[in-house]
């Protein structure tokens, strides 16, 4: 049986990659994601987990050595934050493209300048269109949760894909929560072995990253754009093939109270824990709101979108990352633009917060869901809103 | 592969655009880039400098039966360098329109 045990969430997520057997991890530090690493590192120096730890110069040089053990079918592990996933950023696109199917836990992180440690999803949406699959997380349990189903999904022979999953820097990564941790036989019973089917291999030889004249460019960008949307198949059936062995169940959206909403909020990452009780509170006051969580940014989860707002009259949408000069927060013109051909839809009303760490409370919840139903009644001259933002 | 690269759909690929096959880059015409090519006047070559065939940068001169130099169009780019370093002048590079 799983134990119980009381542990800060970067370090907790070193633990399930090492139950996870990774076999090589390549990466380099950068607040708030450095515990993860460093615990890793530990764990390769005691002889505890018997992986290559390849310490490199930087993120671009991180990414890349992970692509490269992940090509010899190596189970590869990475993370990084902010500036650090910004200089990933190229290498990324050629590991989804490759179809190398590398982990990595990006602490989601705000971007520069003015320098900010702190956590926001600036980050995570400059790299939405990477052809990563991505998974947002609220709490440590899911943290390592989402790890563990990150490697079987990625894996998988029908899917073959990297896996990001988005957890919340410091919110998330340095707080000690109760966490269950599984056994090493369950773990094992739950991630088959990699068993990449085109690896380099001397024997038998192949060559990857090729250069595709225009007439083959568009197929093979083609495959990867179908292959990818056919990946959500095997997400769905890994969370519930988690949930039976684990007794824990994830879903592209969660909906909290939201069956018989009027008003409903979506949030991502850490900030759905607090959201939660600001809905608790305003439910007990007799207000038909709810909430939903989106967990599943990449693939996009257009059904169950649709499915969870039918019949709200407003949604409102808190993104944590600003698109300069566009029409609001990036997920909430996602979801305006997945709504659109909808007969039925929402109002939907675009809210950005918590930048740069700045935190929202119960009570700034309220406040946002109060501020978007006016928004919703007598309209707004701004395409968004910034919440708190002293004007 | 087996198909002509026109005819090849996003299906018959291999996952991540691996390539299994090895040396198919030779299957590529990089001939298509072309605007103008090489023109040899045997009449000028005396078959033994072998500078076109030495700086061609795609190595697609090769020396025929008759034992003159000539390019091959399938891949040579016209890129003008053997017209320009031939001693004797045998090579021109006329417009692929003409």
């Amino acid at each position: 049986m799983a134990k119980r045990v009381g542990i800060e969430i970067s370090v907790a997520i070193g633990e399930v990659v090492k139950l996870a057997n990774a076999d090589v991890i390549a990466a380099y530090p950068i607040t708030p994601q450095t515990h993860i690493v460093e615990h890793l590192a530990q764990l390769v120096a005691d002889g505890e987990l018997d992986a290559e730890y390849i310490p490199v110069e930087s993120e671009h040089s991180a990414m890349s050595a992970c692509l490269g053990a992940s090509a010899v079918g190596a189970r590869t592990f990475t993370a990084t934050a902010g500036q650090g996933l910004e200089l990933m950023h190229e290498v990324l696109y050629v590991a989804s493209s490759m179809r190398l199917p590398v982990v990595m836990t990006v602490v989601n992180r705000a971007l520069s300048s003015p320098l900010s440690v702190w956590s926001d999803h600036s980050d995570a949406m400059a790299v939405r269109d990477t052809g990563w699959i991505q998974i947002f997380v609220e709490n440590g349990q899911e943290t390592i949760d989402n790890v563990l189903c990150a490697f079987r999904i990625g894996e998988d022979q029908k899917v073959l894909l990297p896996v990001m999953i988005h957890l919340d820097g410091f919110y998330l990564s340095h707080m000690i929560e109760p966490i269950l941790l599984p056994e090493q036989a369950e773990v094992d019973k739950f991630i088959p072995p990699n068993q990449y089917p085109l690896p380099l291999d001397p024997v038998k030889p192949v060559s990857m990253g090729d250069f595709a004249p225009p007439i083959i460019y568009s197929e093979a960008k083609w495959a990867q754009e179908v292959n990818l949307r056919a990946a959500k198949e095997v997400i769905l059936q890994c969370w519930d093939e988690f949930g039976s062995f684990f007794g824990r169940y994830y879903s592209p959206v969660e909906c909290y109270h939201c069956e018989d909403a009027d008003v409903l909020l979506l949030t991502m990452g850490s900030f759905s824990e607090t959201a939660s009780l600001a809905i608790d509170k305003m439910r007990k006051e007799g207000r038909n709101v709810g909430l939903l969580k989106l967990h599943l940014w990449r693939p996009f989860p257009f059904k169950e979108i649709r499915q969870a707002v039918k019949t709200a009259e407003v949604l409102i949408v808190l993104d944590r990352a600003l698109s300069f000069g566009g029409p609001g927060g990036p997920v909430c013109s996602e979801i305006r633009s997945a709504l659109y051909s909808e007969e039925k839809k929402p109002k939907v009303i675009s809210f950005v917060g918590g930048l740069g760490g700045r935190d929202i409370t119960v009570d700034g919840f309220e406040e946002i869901v109060n501020r978007g139903i006016e928004i919703s009644q007598k309209g707004s001259e701004k395409e968004f809103e910034i919440f708190g933002v002293r004007e | 592969m087996t198909k002509p690269e026109n005819e090849i759909t996003w299906k018959d690929l291999e996952i991540g655009f691996i390539v299994t096959e090895p040396g198919n880059a030779s299957q590529y015409r990089t001939g298509d880039w072309r605007s103008q090519r090489p023109i040899f006047d045997k009449s000028k070559c005396n078959k033994k400098c072998t500078l076109c065939y030495i700086l061609c940068p795609d190595g697609c001169i090769e020396r025929n039966a008759e034992g003159y130099f000539e390019a091959d169009l399938f891949y040579c780019k016209g890129c003008g360098i053997c017209a320009t370093e031939c001693r004797r002048k045998a090579i021109t590079m006329v417009e692929e329109e003409e």
